[in-house]
């Protein structure tokens, strides 16, 4: 029963010093140190970001104040600066590179994850992630050699000739074909937001269990069927959040867009005019801009993007948390 | 082991500071782009005749180089435009103006069909770029051209979007030319233009006139005539057309240099003269009076008058105009006005 010891008493209980002391010959508190260090760092410089784009953009701010984001004037000789064409411009472009994208690259994923043999799978998963790398100046000057000639001398007549006649795309579709201009930009970023959408709704898709599938096929579902509403349905979430990941990238892109929108400061409703995004003014005028209240719109500019990044990331954020309660409840049944 | 690498290379990095700082001047500069390539070149060869003074030059605008020198990060600048009387009284010390060489602007453009030298009267320009000028057979343009036949398309027409000192001599050019461009727009590296595309650089202006048939766009000389791009006579103030070259920038200068102020802040557009190319310009260094360095100030002032004596002599080889003499004598001169 009782145990023969040679020391004289159990030693006492050591104390949070010397457990403290411890920890720290053994790494485990630096450890725990320097990795909250690292990750307040990122806080950090988010705030630090904020901090400047707004101190930097006071003049401006003070000056303007909301008539910054409907004034559609840019007028660097007479100090009247308006952010509403870059805005429009940005959202323009974004939104005509999701309307391709996302289509085509949601199918493409189907496409690799469903029906590819797996050779040809991981053959064409890894090209499109060779894509997804390419330095974005290299698609604006390709935009520059190949898409805007094509542009202007096939596809925006043709445009123009067949769906222009019917009435909204009379309106989109309206004016010279010049090339550059909101359409052209929109493809370049549909172009470079592709290869994310399709690596990242692949890995997803085929993350789903295969039980799911079996499932929906003995109850009777056909091929599409399971395809759409429960294999894509099931992996929603991932899919959502890979389409807002390659927005985000749209949004800011800058060297591809600026070098075919025409970098034209003007609103139009037809989508081969051209036009001018945040990023590509920014780009354009922030190294040599001639005044302070200049600079100062141009850092406001700077933090509109980055609010709408933020909100647009927000948005995002609920709407995966929507779906996955939704989604969560409905395998429960 | 590991004892003795970290100290190894602490005893590299120590080595590599130290030599780093060792002796010699080391002085940095920034601004326009425009001269960059002849400023390389002289800060280069300066550099191999005094091997201890190094001058760094960030060619980042003339915007760039106007500000970080009022902020005093750089030891000198460098401008297409120069310093309003506003800008100089915020630098809150005095900041001297010394030319360096002459470029020019030239209009290019791209008529399918239409191979000859187009002639641009003042009117033609600004009406074109006002956008009161739409088509190529307009009768501005039809009357300077007899002979031609300019069809009648829309014109299409390309300026600079980044700031820019080419920017710069062309609106000043038009705000002399014409007094609706003056009020509307007026003169600056960035301004609203009333029309027309923007292309990043002289490349992407130039790329776009090349993709877009009856276009036309402004670019610097020394860019046409390197890359062999075809470009139209402009009217100048005498009512003769002029071909841009070299020697029609100098004339334009030599016109302004009689009338030369003492801080050589003056605009040569438009200058008087049957031979004076009328879009050209100077370009300036932006020198603080003064410099409290000896060393840097010595350098600076040696750089000064070897540049303006010996270093002229590399412009033409890189399509600059170099400085009439009477402007050279006046510069020399004022150099002493650096303490």
């Amino acid at each position: 029963m009782g145990t023969v010891s040679t020391t004289a008493a159990p030693a006492p209980a050591p104390s949070r010093v010397q457990v403290f002391l411890r920890r720290v010959r053994n790494g485990d508190e630096i450890a725990h140190v320097v990795t909250m260090i690292f990750g307040a760092s990122i806080l950090l410089v988010t705030a630090a970001l904020v901090y400047e784009l707004w101190i930097q953009s006071a003049q401006s701010r003070a000056k303007f104040g909301w008539s910054f984001f409907v004034t559609s004037t840019w007028d660097p000789i007479n100090g009247i600066f308006g952010a509403w064409p870059y805005i429009y411009g940005t959202l323009v472009t974004t939104t005509v590179a999701l309307v391709i994208a996302v289509p085509l690259g949601l199918g493409a994923a189907i496409f690799l994850s469903e029906l590819a043999p797996p050779k040809v799978s991981s053959s064409l998963s890894f090209v499109i992630d060779l894509l997804a790398a390419v330095p974005s100046v290299i698609y604006g000057v390709l935009a520059v050699f190949l898409l805007e000639p094509v542009m202007r001398t096939t596809i925006q007549p043709f445009l123009k000739h067949t769906l222009g006649i019917l009435p909204i795309f009379k309106e989109l579709f309206k004016g010279p074909a010049y090339g550059f201009g909101y359409l052209t930009a929109g493809i370049v970023l549909s172009i470079m937001t592709v290869p994310f959408i399709i690596s990242v709704s692949r890995e997803v898709l085929m993350a789903v269990p295969q039980d799911q599938r079996e499932a929906s096929l003995g109850l009777g579902a056909t091929r599409w069927e399971t395809t759409f509403k429960i294999v894509v349905g099931y992996a929603r979430t991932g899919i959502l959040g890979s389409i807002f990941l390659s927005m985000a990238r749209a949004l800011g892109e800058t060297m591809a867009v600026t070098m075919v929108i025409g970098n034209v400061a003007k609103v139009s409703s037809s989508l081969f005019a051209p036009g001018y995004s945040i990023a590509a003014v920014i780009a354009n005028e922030f190294a040599d801009a001639t005044s302070e209240l200049h600079l100062s719109s141009l850092v406001e500019l700077g933090l509109v993007l980055f609010l709408l990044t933020f909100i647009l990331n927000g948005l995002a954020r609920v709407m995966i948390i929507a779906t996955s309660r939704r989604g969560a409840g409905a395998s429960q049944r | 082991m590991r004892k003795s690498i970290l100290s190894l290379v602490l005893c590299l990095g120590v080595t590599g500071i130290v030599l780093a700082q060792s002796g010699g001047v080391q002085i940095n500069a920034g601004g326009a782009t425009f001269p960059n390539p002849i400023y390389s070149k002289w800060f280069n060869e300066y550099n191999k005749m005094h091997p201890n003074i190094q001058i760094n030059y960030q060619s980042q605008g003339s915007g760039f180089g106007k500000a970080q020198l009022v902020a005093r990060s750089i030891d000198f600048g460098a401008s297409d435009g120069p310093m309003t009387d506003d800008e100089l009284s915020k630098a809150g010390f005095k900041i001297l103006h010394f030319p360096t060489v002459m470029g020019a602007d030239v209009p290019s453009y791209n008529i399918p069909g239409v191979n000859a030298t187009l002639k641009f009267t003042q009117k033609a320009l600004a009406g074109i770029y006002l956008g009161t000028i739409t088509k190529w057979n307009d009768g501005e343009l039809t009357k300077a051209n007899p002979g031609v036949k300019l069809p009648a398309e829309d014109i299409i027409v390309v300026h600079r979007s980044d700031s820019s000192g080419t920017s710069y001599i062309w609106t000043d050019f038009l705000s002399k030319a014409n007094s609706e461009w003056k009020s509307k727009v007026g003169t600056g590296t960035t301004v609203n233009w009333p029309v027309g595309l923007g292309g990043k650089g002289n490349e992407g202006v130039m790329g776009t006139v090349k993709q877009q048939p009856y276009s036309i766009g402004y670019v610097e000389l020394i860019y046409a005539i390197q890359n062999h791009e075809p470009f139209g006579d402009v009217q100048n103030l005498d009512g003769v057309f002029v071909t841009a070259s070299l020697e029609g920038v100098s004339a334009a200068a030599a016109g302004a240099a009689k009338s030369m102020p003492d801080d050589f802040r003056v605009s040569i557009t438009n200058a008087p003269g049957k031979t004076s190319y009328p879009i050209s310009s100077f370009t300036w260094l932006l020198i603080p009076a003064k410099i409290t360095d000896a060393s840097k100030r010595d350098a600076i002032k040696g750089f000064l008058k070897w540049m303006l004596l010996d270093g002229q002599k590399d412009c033409e080889a890189l399509s600059f105009a170099r400085l009439p003499t009477q402007v050279i004598a006046k510069e020399t001169k004022a150099i002493d006005q650096i303490q």
